[in-house]
C-alpha cells in the first residue's frame, strides 16, 4: 500500500483539497505571557512566555510531567490558566474562546474517534463539528493521503491503533486552523505515516500556519522544528531557533538542563 | 456553527451509533425485563394489589432504567476523549445539550413502551385501550427527567465517583415528576381523562419548560474545563 | 468584617436567649397541644432561615456563573452548608414534634416530605463539591445544581401538597395568630437569621483563608 501514489503528487493533491485546507492562515500570531497553571497545590506551569509567528513550528521537549500537555490544553482552550494571559490572532484564550477555537486544530492523546463509526463518518462528523461541510472528494483525498482507502468504510473498532492514529492525521489534514497543537503525534505511527505527518506539517508551515508540538521523539521533532523548546518543571528553559544549534548539541543541552542540573 | 446545526450533527451521529451497536437499547430492554420480574415477586399477587402498585412501579422502572440511559448518552463521548473534541466545537454548546436531550428522550420512550408492554403481559393489564392517555404522560414525564438527567450526566461524566453521584444528585430532584406522572398514569390506567386532574398536567408541563430552559442555559458552564 | 461578625455572634446569642425564654417560659401553652407546641419556636424559624440560605445559594450561584469571581462561589458554598444545618434542625424538631402530635416519628406529610427532599438535594450539592478536585470546576458544577435544586423545590412543594397533607397550615399562613405567640416567634426568627448571617460570615472567611493558604503554599 503506497502512501503517495505517483498520480497524486503533493501539488495536485493540494489543488484538490486546497479549497478547504488552510483557508484560515492569514499571518496571525500567538502571544502568551506569564502563563501558570496549578493542579491540587502544585504548579504544572510556571510563568511561561511564548511568541509564535506565521510559519513557525515550535517543538517542545521535556521529561514526563514537565507541563507539555498542560500547555497544549491551555492553548487549545480546554483548560483555563490559573494566572497569565494569551492571545491567538488577537483573540483572548479565556474570554474569546470561541474565536480561538476556530483557529486551532488539536491532535491529542485521545483519538476523538467513535468506535462504532467508520473513518469516513468520523471525518465527516469532525469537519461538521468545526462548522464545515467538505466535499466528498476532499474527505476521500485525505483518506487516500493517509493510506486508509481499504478500511475507510469499516468500523473504527476493527482498526489497529496505528490505523486509528492515521485517521486522526487525516482529520488534521482537513483542518483549516492557523495553529496546530500536536501532543505526541508520533505515537503508534509507522515510518510511512510519520512521513505523511512530516509532509503535511511542512505544507502547513509553507502556507504560514503555526504549530506547537510536544514529543519525545528527538530526531523527528528536531527535523520538523523551526524552533526548539525545552520544558522542565513547568518552565520553558530553552526557546531557540533550530538553526542556532546542531542535533548533537541540542541533545547534549537537553541532557544537561532538563534531566540533569538545572534544578 | 449555529446551535441547531450542532444539535442535528449530534442526533445523526448518536442514532447511527445506536443503530449499529444497539448497546443502549439492548441493555435497557434486558434491564427493564429484569426489573418487571422483580417487581412481580416483590408485590402481592392479587389483581387489585398489582393494579394499585402499577403506576408507581412503572415510573420507578422508568427512572431506574433512565439512570443507566442517561449515563449511557455520555459514556459514548468519554471513550477516546470525544467529549474534549465536542467541547472544542466553535459554537453554542447549548446545541449539544439539545441534541443529547433528544437522543436521551428517544432512548427512554422506546424503553418505556417496552416496559408498558411487559407490564401488560406479566401483570395482565390491558394497555391497548388506555395507551392514548398514557402517551402524553410518558412524553411529559420523560422530557423533565431527561432535561435534568442529561445535565447531571454531563456533570458526573468527568468524576471518578460518577456511578454514585449521578443517582444521588438526580433522584431527589425527581420527586415532582414521580408524583405527578404516577398520579396521571393512575388516571390513565383507570380510563379516566387526564384533565380530571389538570393541575398535575400543568405541573409536568411547567417542570419540563423550566428545566429544559435551565439545562440549555447552564450546560455550557458544565462543558468548560 | 471580623468585628461585625463578632458583634453579630454576640447579638445572635443574646437574641436567641431572649427568644427561647419568651417561647419556652413566658408565652402561654397552646390551647390544644399544650407545652409540646413550644417546639414551634425553633422549628419554624429554622426552616425559614434555611429557605433564606438556599435563596442566597441561588443568587450567588447565578452570580458566580455570570461573573466567575471566587467570592460568589465561597458565598454559595457557605450558605449551602449553613442551610443544610438549619434544614437538619427543622427535620429533627419536626420529628420530635410529630411523635406526641401525630403519634409517629416520621410521617409522609407534605411539608415534612418536601423538607426532606430539600435536605437531600443540598446534601448532594455538598457531596458533589467534595468529590471535584478543581475548585473552579467544583464551583461551576455546584452552581448548576444549586440553581436547579432551588426551582425543583418549588415544584416539589406543590407536588407533595397535592399528594397528601396532614400538617397544620403553616404557622404564619394561618393569619390570625395569638400575639402572645407571635412576638416570641418573631424574636426567635430574628435570632436565627442573625445566627445565619454570623455563620455565613465565618464560613466565607474560612473559605477565603483556605484559598489564601493554598495560594501561599503554591508560592509564586
Amino acid at each position: 500500500m503506497s502512501l503517495l501514489p505517483s498520480a497524486v503528487s503533493i501539488a495536485s493533491w493540494r489543488r484538490q483539497i486546497g479549497s478547504v485546507a488552510h483557508g484560515g492562515t492569514s499571518g496571525i500570531s500567538l502571544h502568551v505571557r506569564g502563563l501558570s497553571k496549578a493542579f491540587r497545590g502544585t504548579w504544572a506551569l510556571r510563568g511561561l512566555d511564548l511568541d509564535l509567528g506565521p510559519g513557525e513550528t515550535l517543538v517542545l521537549f521535556g521529561p514526563n510531567g514537565s507541563g507539555k500537555t498542560t500547555l497544549l490544553k491551555i492553548l487549545s482552550t480546554l483548560l483555563r490558566p490559573t494566572r497569565g494571559t494569551g492571545t491567538l490572532g488577537g483573540a483572548d484564550l479565556v474570554r474569546e474562546r470561541e474565536k480561538v477555537r476556530r483557529r486551532i486544530g488539536l491532535l491529542s492523546h485521545g483519538s476523538f474517534l467513535y468506535e462504532d463509526l467508520t473513518p469516513r463518518e468520523n471525518l465527516v462528523f469532525g469537519a461538521a463539528m468545526r462548522g464545515g461541510r467538505p466535499a466528498d472528494g476532499t474527505i476521500a483525498a485525505a483518506i487516500e493521503r493517509v493510506g486508509l482507502e481499504a478500511v475507510a468504510d469499516e468500523r473504527v473498532q476493527t482498526l489497529s491503533s496505528g490505523m486509528k492514529r492515521r485517521v486522526t492525521l487525516a482529520r488534521l489534514l482537513l483542518n483549516t486552523a492557523d495553529l496546530w497543537l500536536l501532543d505526541e503525534p508520533y505515537t503508534n505511527l509507522d515510518r510511512e505515516a510519520t512521513k505523511v505527518l512530516e509532509e503535511v506539517l511542512q505544507e502547513h508551515q509553507e502556507q504560514g500556519g503555526m504549530a506547537v508540538m510536544a514529543t519525545h521523539n528527538f530526531l523527528d521533532g528536531f527535523k520538523l522544528a523551526t524552533r526548539l523548546g525545552i520544558l522542565a518543571r513547568g518552565r520553558l528553559i530553552l526557546d531557540e531557533p533550530r538553526e542556532s544549534m546542531t542535533f548533537p548539541a541540542f541533545q547534549e543541552l537537553y541532557t544537561l538542563r532538563a534531566e540533569g542540573g538545572g534544578r | 456553527m449555529s446551535f441547531l446545526a450542532l444539535t442535528g450533527q449530534i442526533l445523526r451521529k448518536d442514532f447511527r451509533i445506536e443503530v449499529r451497536s444497539r448497546e443502549g437499547v439492548n441493555t435497557l430492554l434486558f434491564f427493564s425485563t429484569l426489573l418487571v420480574f422483580l417487581f412481580r415477586f416483590a408485590i402481592g399477587s392479587t389483581e387489585t394489589q398489582v393494579r394499585e402498585a402499577a403506576p408507581g412501579l412503572l415510573w420507578l422502572a422508568f427512572i431506574l432504567t433512565g439512570l443507566w440511559g442517561m449515563a449511557r448518552t455520555f459514556q459514548v463521548e468519554r471513550e477516546n476523549d470525544c467529549l474534549e473534541f465536542l467541547r472544542l466545537a466553535p459554537g453554542d454548546l447549548g446545541g449539544l445539550y439539545l441534541g443529547k436531550l433528544i437522543v436521551g428522550c428517544c432512548l427512554m420512550w422506546a424503553t418505556e413502551l417496552a416496559i408498558l408492554a411487559m407490564f401488560g403481559l406479566f401483570f395482565h393489564l390491558d394497555m391497548w385501550p388506555v395507551i392514548g392517555s398514557l402517551i402524553p404522560v410518558l412524553i411529559l414525564g420523560t422530557v423533565g427527567f431527561v432535561a435534568i438527567g442529561t445535565l447531571f450526566a454531563a456533570i458526573t461524566a468527568n468524576l471518578k465517583a460518577r456511578e454514585v453521584m449521578l443517582p444521588l444528585l438526580l433522584f431527589p430532584l425527581m420527586v415532582p415528576i414521580l408524583l405527578a406522572a404516577s398520579r396521571l398514569t393512575d388516571l390513565g390506567l383507570a380510563g379516566d381523562s387526564l384533565w380530571a386532574e389538570a393541575h398535575w398536567l400543568r405541573l409536568l408541563i411547567g417542570f419540563d419548560v423550566v428545566f429544559v430552559v435551565l439545562g440549555y442555559l447552564t450546560f455550557p458552564f458544565v462543558m468548560e474545563d | 468584617m471580623d468585628r461585625l461578625a463578632r458583634i453579630l455572634g454576640v447579638g445572635a446569642g443574646v437574641l436567641l436567649a431572649i427568644g427561647l425564654w419568651m417561647g419556652l417560659v413566658q408565652a402561654p401553652p397552646d390551647a390544644v397541644q399544650g407545652d409540646v407546641q413550644r417546639i414551634m419556636y425553633i422549628h419554624v424559624p429554622s426552616i425559614l432561615t434555611a429557605y433564606l440560605a438556599f435563596t442566597v445559594v441561588l443568587v450567588a450561584s447565578i452570580a458566580y456563573l455570570l461573573r466567575g469571581s471566587r467570592g460568589w462561589d465561597r458565598l454559595a458554598h457557605a450558605s449551602a452548608e449553613v442551610g443544610v444545618v438549619f434544614t437538619g434542625i427543622t427535620l429533627a424538631t419536626g420529628s420530635i414534634w410529630g411523635k406526641p402530635t401525630w403519634g409517629v416519628w416520621w410521617t409522609w406529610d407534605a411539608r415534612l416530605t418536601g423538607t426532606a427532599v430539600l435536605f437531600l438535594i443540598y446534601v448532594g450539592y455538598l457531596m458533589l463539591r467534595s468529590v471535584v478536585d478543581d475548585r473552579d470546576r467544583a464551583g461551576r458544577y455546584a452552581a448548576v445544581v444549586g440553581i436547579l435544586g432551588f426551582f425543583d423545590i418549588i415544584f416539589t412543594h406543590m407536588a407533595v401538597k397535592w399528594f397528601r397533607t396532614l400538617h397544620q397550615a403553616s404557622t404564619l399562613e394561618k393569619g390570625a395568630i395569638d400575639p402572645a405567640l407571635y412576638l416570641p416567634l418573631m424574636v426567635n426568627l430574628g435570632a436565627f437569621v442573625t445566627l445565619y448571617i454570623y455563620f455565613l460570615l465565618r464560613r466565607v472567611r474560612l473559605g477565603t483563608l483556605e484559598e489564601a493558604v493554598e495560594a501561599e503554599v503554591l508560592g509564586g
